[in-house]
Formats: C-alpha cells, structure tokens, sequence
C-alpha cells in the first residue's frame, strides 16, 4: 500500500513539513525534525531503488490524472540512483550540520536555514523523479531559489553578492530552459517525457530539418549546461561555493549539480535520443572538447588557490568535466562512467567539503598559509581530508580510481575495431594528465598540514567534536568501501546506464 | 598454516609492525625490538614459502576487488619470490644498522621514520606477490607515498626540495604513463594478469594493437615504470639522497628502485612475452636507451664527489642492467636480470651501508676525504672494498654471475655492441668504485684538521665535541656489523648462484614462450 | 503549416515571435552590461516576461477558435495550457524578483552601495 504511494511521498513529506517547520520555530525542535525528515525521505528513496532493481520502473499518475494528461512521477533505474544520492548526502550532512550551524549562522536565522535546507532537498528530489518537463522547471526552481538564499546566509559579506550573482547566473539558465521547454510544447503539444519522446521521433530522425526542435534542443541544452557549471558556464560556482556556509556548500557540491548532470542525460538519452543530440546535432564533439578544456583549466586555476574552499570549488568544475566526458561519449560504458563517477564524486567532494567545515569550525581563515601544521593539532580531520584528496586524485583504492578507471576504458573503447586513433585517445591520456594536476593541488594542503610547524592561531585549534567527525568519517569511510568493493555502485550505474540508453531503441 | 594465510601475514605483518611502532612510539627500546623480531618473523614466513615456490607450487590469494572482475590477488612466482627474500631479508639488518645510525644522530621524529619503513616493506612485498598490473600498480604507488615522508625526514628546504623532485617524478610517471599503459592493455588483450608467455601476443596477432602500438606501449610501460630511472626520467633517484642513510640504502638501493626494474622484468616476461618481444622487435630501442644509461650514468658516477651521489648515479646505470636485460628478451638475458636484482642489492646496501658509518663515525661526505681512513674504520672500508667488487664483478663475488648471465643474453640476441657496453661499463665501474677502498687502505690520512673544516660544513645534527669523541675509531657496533653481514652475504652468493640459477631458469614460465 | 507564407507574412504574420526576440535580448543585454544590481533585477525581469509572451501567444489559434469557455455552436477553442503554465512560471517570476531585491537590500546594508564595479573594488581593499 505504501509502496504504491511512495513516489509521491517522496515529494510531499520534505515539501509538508517545511512550512511546519516555520510555524514550530524553536531552533533545536525545527533541527530534529528536519533531520528525522531526511533520514525518512533517504529510507523511502533506498526502498524505491531496491523496488526498482525488482520489478522494473515504477510510474505514479498524480491525482489518478492518466499521462500524458496528468503529471506523472516516472522512477526507473538512473532516477532511482540519483535519489538515493541525493537524499542519501542531504540526510547525512544535515546530521553533520548542527554544530557548524551554531558556529556558522546567527540563532535568529537557523529556523530559516533548516526550512531552507528542506525546500532545496525537496526540489532536487522532484527534478529526478518527475516525468513532466514542466514540472521539472518548477522543482528547480524551488530548489535553486531556497539555493540562493542559503548561500546568502554565509559569514562574509560576500555571500551575498554570491548568491545575487548565482540568482542572476541561475535564472538565466532557468527560463533558457523555460524557452527550451516551451518550444518543444509548441512543436509536439506534449510535456510528459515519455510521449515527448515518441512525438518527437518525426522531427529528430534523419531528415531533422525542423528548425523549432534544433532551437529548443540549443536552448535546453545550454541552459542545463549552465546550471551543472560546465566550462566556461561555470563562474557562478566558485564564489557560491566558496562564502556559503560549509554545511551548505558540502551539500551542494554533493548534489546540486549532479541532479543538474541527470536533467542533461535525460533530455539527451531520453527525450531527444543521441542519434539526434550527437550525431545529427554535434553535442558529442562540443562538451568533449569543453569537457577537456575545462578539467585542465580548472584543474590549473586549483593550483592556484589560496583558500581551501576555493581550491575544491575549481576542482569540483574539473570533476564535472569528467562526468560530462563520460556522457558525451553516447555509450553504455561512457554513461556507466558518468553516472558512476556522479556518485563517486558525490561522496568524495561531500566528504570533502565536510572534513573542510571541520577545519572552517576550530579555525579563523581557510587560507593555506593559515593551515600550517593543522595536522598536528586535527589529525583526525586532516587525515579524512588527505583521504578524501586521494579518491579526488584518483589512487587505487579510493572509488575515484574507480569511476576513472571506467572512464579512461571506454575512452580507449572507442574506435579499437578500425585501430584508428582518435580525439577520444587523446581525451583518454588528457583525463590522466588532469589527475597529476589533481594530486598537485591535494598535495599542497597534505604539505601545508603535515609537513610545516604549526602557527599560532593552529596551536590553540582542537579536534573537531565527534558529532561532525563521525558522519565525516561515514562519507569517508564509504569512498574507501566502494574502492575495494565497488560491485554495488557499478552494478547500480550499469542498470541506471541501460535505463536511459536501453530507453533509446 | 596454509600458503593463503602465510602470504596475508606477509603482507600484514609490516602494516601491524608499523601500528605498533606508533604505539610503542615513547619508549624506543621497546618499540626497536618490536620492530626487529616482528621484521625476522617476516622474513621467516617469506622463507618457509620460497621452499614450495622454488619446486613449483604457486601460492594464491585473493582481497578485494579494485575494479569489478579485478581483484587484488596475489600469487608468488620464482622471480616474486626472489625478490620478496631480498627486501623481507635485507629489511631485517637495515632496521638494525637504522637503530644504531638515528640513535648515534639524534635524529628528530624517529618514531614517524621507523613507522614509514614496515609500511615500505609491505609495498615491495605486495608488488613481488601481485597476480595482476593493477595489483601491481597498487602496490607500485603506496610505495612512493610511504618513503615520501622518509625522504624528506630532515624537514629542511633541501629535504622538501628533493621530496618535491622525488614525488613529482614517481607519480607523475606512474599516473601518466603506467596507468595508462595498464587500460590500454586491458582494452586490447581484456585481461591483465600474468601469464607465462605473455597475453599481448594474441591481440597482435588478430590485429587489435600494431607493431608501432606494441613499441609505443613497450615505452610506455618503460618511462611509467619510473622507479627503474631510466635515463631521463633519473633525476629523482640523486635528488632522494637527502634523506638519512638507512633509507637511502634500503629503499634507494633495494625496495624503491628494485620495485621499478622488477616491475618492467615481469611486464616484459609475463605480458608481453618473449615470442612478440622478438616478432616486433618492439624493445630494440628500449636495449640501446637502456645501454646508453648504463654508459652515461657511470660516466656522470665518476664525477661526483659526494659520496651518495656516485653511489646514485652508480645505482642509476646498475638498474639500467636490469632494464636492458628485459628489454633483451631471451632466457639468458632474463635470467640474469633477475639474478642482477638479488646481486646488486646485496652490494649496494653493503656500499650505501659503509657510507652512513663513515658518516656517522667521521661526517665526512666526499670521497676526497676519505685517503687513509683504512686505518681507521679497517672493517667498514674492508665491507666497502668487497661490496665494489660485487657491483664490478669480480670472482669472488655474486655479481660476476649476473653480468656473465646478461653478457650471454646479448650474444643470444646478437646484440654486440650491447656486449661491448657491459664491458665498458664493468671498466667505468671499477674506476669509480676502486679508488676509494685503494685510497682509504693505501694513501696518507687527510689531518685532522682539515676533516674537520669539512665536517662543519656537512654537519647538522651534530656538535663539535661528539664529533672529537667520535674521530679515531670505528661507527657504533650496529652500523658496523650490518655492512659486514652484506658483504659476506655477497661472497655467498657467488657461491650460490647455481642455485639461484637454477630456480630460475628451471622455470618453464621464465623460459617458455 | 501546410499553407505556403509568402516572404512578406513571414515577417509580419510571425509577429509575435519578433516582438518576443527584441524582449528578450534587451532584457539580456540589461543584466549583462548595467553594474547597478536593481537595472539588472529589471532586465531579468524583461528577460522572462519575453518568454511568458512567448507561451501564451503559441497557445492562441486563430480564426474561428474562441476563449476556452464553453458556448454553444463553438468547436474550436484557443489552447489554454500555456497560460496556466504561465501563471506558474509568474508566481516562480515574482518569487526570484523578490528574493532579488531582498539581496539588494542586503548588499546595500553591508557594502553601502549597489553598484557592481564599486562592489568589486570594495572587496579588493583589505
């Protein structure tokens, strides 16, 4: 009974209990609620996957309205993934939270922040399980404007100016999107993505000369780029990322733009199939070479960076470069990377970004020169960060070496019958280069916090308290889990991979 | 205890040894007899599998998956095994000569230093035993990120500096080229484990990879392997002799570099195979590279006066031996590559261990300093004369055999000019190495004084005054002994080399192809 | 579709759609080059009304077609879904403008001005 329900429970639970959370203001009483809400909404996205990988994908009409008329709710292998990855990190960074909140954010506005964390956890979860394009505008909507206020809510004055930019950055691409949309509805009068999908097969064939379809598919497709932050769309996100308070930070860069990454793989895979996007349309050779262009540059520009939060923003530019690699290649083996790596970076960037709260908790700047020696007076956060900077670079054992592996083999893949060389050689030796820019940029935190004596603000730094390292540790811990055991997540990319490309024949 | 058990204590063991010597960390006597007893216990285990592994058996053992449908398993073949005794073995009396050096040094953070070294062991252990290139590969780079800490043990801008060289060198080349060399074998032969034969040549005889494909891997592999220090990518292997002496000799000598050179001898025999070695002619470059390095690197050995430094650039054309006879490909030639890995280990710890005495007892660095010192260190200059005998390869000594095995390999090949290169480079080896046994037994002592101009400038942890008490006798006991014990082991060997031999070469998976 | 537009009504029978482009690229040429953040507010504010136009005009069918509310002797009948999801996309408008402005205020407590390029150069000064 409940199972038939849960699609949509999903959605309501987290939406209800935000407003009720205003009304039961009390900070401590609103912080367990929101985090008993999320650990509920993450139970039910493990039970969908689990009935997923059981009996196929799984549909619920809203308000009994039969699609295409009606919003449907559509759960099949991929969306199923993104939800538990999504869920999943908001449940456990919000358990991590409270203590970087109290420290972080004054006690009149955390009320606020709690709601605000819902709304946006809301509104990502709607994004992957809708299966109306229309809906899908409105949960990003939701979700990028409680975004925006979360990040204004930062210590430094820059926050708000980051955040207005990323209001200004998001929007645009929003209602490029809208247009996008809008365009499509007006070429095949429907807005469910499965019917999208057989309407537009007249017009995406061979003979695609419609230009209405080939401006919407422009649309759509820049729009969603600039919403996961590809090169060169990506200004918006270091400067978000960076004043954001560090719980919010560690649960964006877990999730934001990976749910962004699944709205491109769906209008792509699902909806305008890759016969249209990549070979009538040449999106393939376009974020491959933007891709490339955007893990060294980025990558570079990490090097580069004074302060710690900084320095994962421009990384985690680089880390979507790779996942966008690995879609670009239109194969079961590059999405399987993709979507593997998704997850993946997930947990490393999450982990990441929290071990970086941890330091952002005892310490007055995250300046690399105000980090000297931090590993001897935090050992147990600095270990996790050094852990997690392998996984980003990719050693053997972390899942980052995983996903990569993936990654460079399917690159390899293509192309081995005619033994010719191609662009996507090149890529694959790029991908390798780019991790040696990786290891540099962990390895000046590793050499500032183990390797030099500690300053005098670094002497009076304790240990992080054990309610923020434990779910550090648990993110942490998992990168190395899925590293020497990683059958589970790939089986579950291979089937979120076959879900999408299977879709398309 | 079955062989599965013994190779997972093999390579927990150290990691354990290591979390105790954390422990133990204030109360070093403790923590030094832990470290000693556990370390012979190693070595015992890899001992009591040599047995069955020499007459055939080959122990298996599977961990956790890496990628899915490659685990991280394990399984001793002879060469392995070989190697795995040198490093278990040598570990052993470098853990005792390192008490007797940090202590006589004062070193700072000993307890971090000694932590780091078992962590090294299990590496050198784990890339011995590894079934497949991903094990390998595993292996390969925890071994760079634990010496890293030893080699910048000083903490001073000359010791980052050279970490920096160090760990740019090793992981840039291991991430570069090897891992990519790695997907790309798996892409063309979908498999990566070590088969007797190699498992390229089936992929180049359906035409998956061409003869250019196969040499460019072949030089992929080569460079991505950059502990082996070909030349150019050599520079991280002088620029690691700022680190103490114990982790100069064992790993600069032994574990670090005999990873690499052992690393590209397995790939040669076991994934490229001799048959498409020789079909393609795809490692006739990487001979005359290798040939070349032997040649220049003694050339540049001769001109160092610092004394680590001739015995790097000496380490850096030794390894090229070992690279030279892989890329040789025939059963001689790969024999005695294996064996020139057992024998210049042996020599070099011995050279690298008297070389820390001296320090210790004198703090002379350079080798002019050394005329006359016979009289005073006779035993450690005695080990040094024995140890330069086995790296040039004089009867008595090991290392004869391994160069005779090399020379037989090149007329195998009917590469002679290769021969002409070993000769030279025997000769080029006596004249860098001789001379400084001869001076210290034969030419008139430097004054004192003069020592101890020098002494100022090289020294940092030591004051003048434990330098006065010092001067005029031998190093501490535990870093005499050490050299000794090598040097004889190095007149063994000589002895014994029919029987490395025939471990070996009565491998049908070494020889066969 | 299938009646034939002279070169003429192409122009001019697309009207709507030249309206909507000129809409669209002032609002966007607004946000990009005005440093004061409320003139950008503005031109984000055009930006999407264009696209509002856009969907309600696509919706309206000409000729006979009426409002869609129900009389007698009509069959035909404008499309009325692009205007409700308009009203969507207007309550999502209002809610990024507000939210817009409610920074500004912000920004202009803390940095005392709303001028981009002043904002910048305040950031530089230590």
């Amino acid at each position: 009974m409940i199972d038939a329900h849960l699609p949509v429970l999903q959605i309501v639970i987290p939406l209800l209990t935000s407003p009720l959370c205003i009304l039961v203001r009390a900070n401590r009483r609103v912080m367990a609620l929101v985090i008993a809400t999320c650990w509920l909404v993450f139970a039910m996205s493990c039970r969908l996957l689990y009935l997923v990988s059981q009996q196929g994908a799984i549909t619920y009409q809203l308000g009994g309205w039969p699609a295409p008329w009606g919003i449907e709710y559509r759960v099949d292998g991929l969306s199923a993934l993104i939800l538990l990855i999504v869920s999943g990190m908001g449940a456990i960074v919000i358990t991590y939270a409270p203590t970087s909140v109290d420290r972080e954010i004054p006690v009149e506005q955390q009320t606020l922040f709690y709601t605000l964390y819902l709304l946006s956890l809301t509104g990502l979860l709607g994004i992957v399980i809708t299966g109306d394009l229309f809906n899908l505008f409105v949960f990003l909507e939701i979700s990028s404007l409680s975004t925006y206020a979360l990040i204004s809510l930062g210590k430094h004055r820059r926050a708000l100016v980051a955040a207005f930019q990323y209001l200004v950055m998001g929007t645009i691409g929003a209602t490029f999107i809208l247009i996008g949309i809008g365009l499509t509805y007006q070429i095949t009068g429907g807005l469910n993505m499965a019917d999208l999908a057989s309407l537009l097969t007249q017009y995406t064939g061979d003979h695609a000369t419609n230009r209405t379809v080939l401006v919407a598919f422009a649309f759509l497709s820049v729009g969603i780029s600039l919403k996961m932050a590809v090169f060169p769309l990506h200004q918006w996100l270091p400067n978000a990322y960076t004043f954001a308070p560090s719980v919010v930070t560690a649960f964006l860069a877990a999730t934001a733009t990976k749910v962004s990454v699944y709205v491109l793989l769906r209008v792509t895979y699902t909806i305008f199939k890759p016969h249209f996007a990549f070979e009538l349309m040449p999106l393939d050779v376009e974020l491959m070479g933007l891709a490339l262009i955007g893990i060294l540059w980025s990558s570079t520009a990490a090097i580069f960076q004074q302060n710690l939060k900084r320095l994962l923003a421009f990384s985690s530019i680089a880390q979507i470069g790779y996942i966008v690699l690995g879609l670009s290649l239109a194969s079961v083996g590059g999405v399987t990377a993709s979507v593997l790596h998704i997850f993946n970076h997930a947990l490393i960037k999450g982990g990441l970004f929290m071990a970086t709260g941890c330091l952002a908790l005892r310490l007055p700047s995250l300046d690399l020169k105000h980090l000297h020696g931090i590993g001897r007076r935090m050992p147990w956060t600095a270990t996790a960060w050094a852990i997690g900077g392998l996984g980003l670079i990719g050693v053997p054992l972390t899942s980052g070496f995983v996903s990569k592996w993936y990654l460079i083999v399917s690159l390899l893949g293509t192309g081995t019958e005619t033994n010719e060389w191609r662009l996507d050689h090149l890529a694959a030796v790029l991908v390798i280069g780019a991790s040696l820019l990786a290891a540099i940029y962990v390895w000046r935190f590793v050499d500032v916090a183990f390797f030099r004596e500690p300053t005098a603000e670094v002497e009076a730094a304790t240990e992080a308290p054990l309610r923020m390292l434990l779910p550090t540790y648990f993110v942490i811990g998992l990168t190395l889990v899925f590293g020497v055991w990683p059958t589970l997540p790939t089986q579950l990319a291979a089937q979120a991979a076959s879900a999408v490309i299977g879709s398309t024949h | 205890m079955s062989a599965e058990t013994r190779i997972l204590l093999l390579l927990v063991l150290p990691l354990l040894t290591s979390g105790l010597i954390v422990l133990f960390g204030r109360r070093p006597n403790l923590r030094e007899a832990v470290h000693l007893s556990l370390g012979s216990v190693v070595f015992g285990i890899a001992a009591s599998l040599a047995g069955p592994v020499f007459h055939g058996l080959r122990p298996e053992l599977q961990l956790g998956e890496l990628v899915p449908g490659f685990a991280i398993s394990f399984r001793f073949e002879p060469l392995g095994m070989l190697f795995a005794l040198v490093a278990s073995g040598l570990w052993v009396v470098t853990t005792a000569y390192a008490m007797g050096y940090m202590r006589a040094h004062h070193e700072a953070n000993q307890t971090r230093f000694f932590a780091c070294f078992p962590i090294a062991i299990c590496a050198a252990l784990g890339a011995a035993g590894a079934a497949n290139l991903l094990t390998l590969f595993l292996f390969y780079e925890l071994m760079t990120l634990s010496t890293f800490p030893l080699v910048t043990h000083h903490g001073d801008e000359a010791a980052q500096q050279g970490g920096r060289t160090y760990l740019t060198y090793l992981l840039g080349s291991s991430i570069m080229f090897f891992l990519l060399a790695i997907a790309w074998t798996w892409q063309v032969s979908g498999r990566l484990d070590f088969v007797a034969g190699g498992i390229l040549s089936s992929a180049f005889h359906e035409g998956r990879i061409s003869r250019g494909g196969v040499t460019l891997l072949v030089g992929l592999y080569a460079y991505g392997v950059g502990k082996a220090a070909l030349m150019p990518l050599h520079r991280w292997l002088p620029a690691a002799m700022v680190a103490p002496t114990p982790v100069s000799a064992l790993l600069h000598a032994v574990a670090v570099v005999k990873v690499g050179v052992f690393t590209i001898l397995k790939i040669m025999i076991y994934t490229f195979g001799a048959s498409l070695l020789n079909e393609t002619g795809a490692s006739l470059w990487l001979m005359y590279v290798a040939g070349a390095s032997v040649l220049l690197a003694s050339w540049v050995a001769m001109h160092q006066d610092n004394l680590k430094a001739r015995l790097a650039y000496s380490t850096v054309s030794q390894l090229a031996y070992i690279t030279l006879g892989a890329a040789l490909a025939t059963p001689a030639a790969w024999v005695g590559a294996a064996m020139h890995i057992a024998m210049h280990a042996v020599g070099k710890i011995t050279l690298f261990f008297c070389a820390g005495a001296i320090y210790v007892a004198t703090h002379r660095t350079q080798v002019s300093q050394l005329r006359g010192l016979g009289r005073q260190m006779p035993w450690t200059m005695a080990a040094f004369l024995l140890g330069s005998l086995s790296i040039i390869g004089v009867p008595p000594c090991g290392g004869l055999w391994s160069k005779w095995m090399l020379a037989t390999g090149a007329v195998e090949a009917h590469q002679y000019p290769l021969m002409a290169v070993l000769m030279i480079s025997s000769l080029l080896n006596i004249a860098y190495l001789l001379p400084i046994p001869i001076a210290a037994f034969f030419a008139a002592p430097e004054d004192a004084a003069d020592s101890h101009g020098h002494a100022s400038h090289d020294s940092v942890h030591q004051d003048a005054q434990q330098h006065g008490e010092q001067h005029g006798g031998e190093a501490p006991l535990l870093c005499v002994v050490p050299p000794c014990l090598t040097a004889i082991g190095g007149l063994l060997l000589f002895f014994l080399a029919d029987k490395v031999f025939h471990v070996l070469s009565n491998l049908p998976d070494v020889i066969s192809n | 579709m299938t009646m034939p537009l002279g070169q003429f009504e192409s122009v001019l029978g697309l009207y709507n759609y030249w309206v909507v482009i000129f809409l669209m690229m002032t609002g966007f040429y607004v946000v990009m080059a005005r440093p004061n953040l409320i003139q950008k507010v503005v031109g984000l504010n055009i930006f999407q009304i264009s696209v509002f136009l856009l969907y309600l005009t696509m919706g309206k069918v000409r000729g006979a077609a009426t409002a869609p509310i129900l009389l007698p002797g009509r069959t035909e009948y404008s499309n009325p879904l692009p205007s409700v999801l308009m009203l969507t996309a207007i309550v999502v408008g209002v809610a990024t403008t507000s939210l817009a402005l409610a920074l500004i205020v912000r920004i202009r407590e803390t940095y005392g001005t709303i001028e981009d390029d002043e904002i910048v150069a305040k950031d530089k000064q230590p």
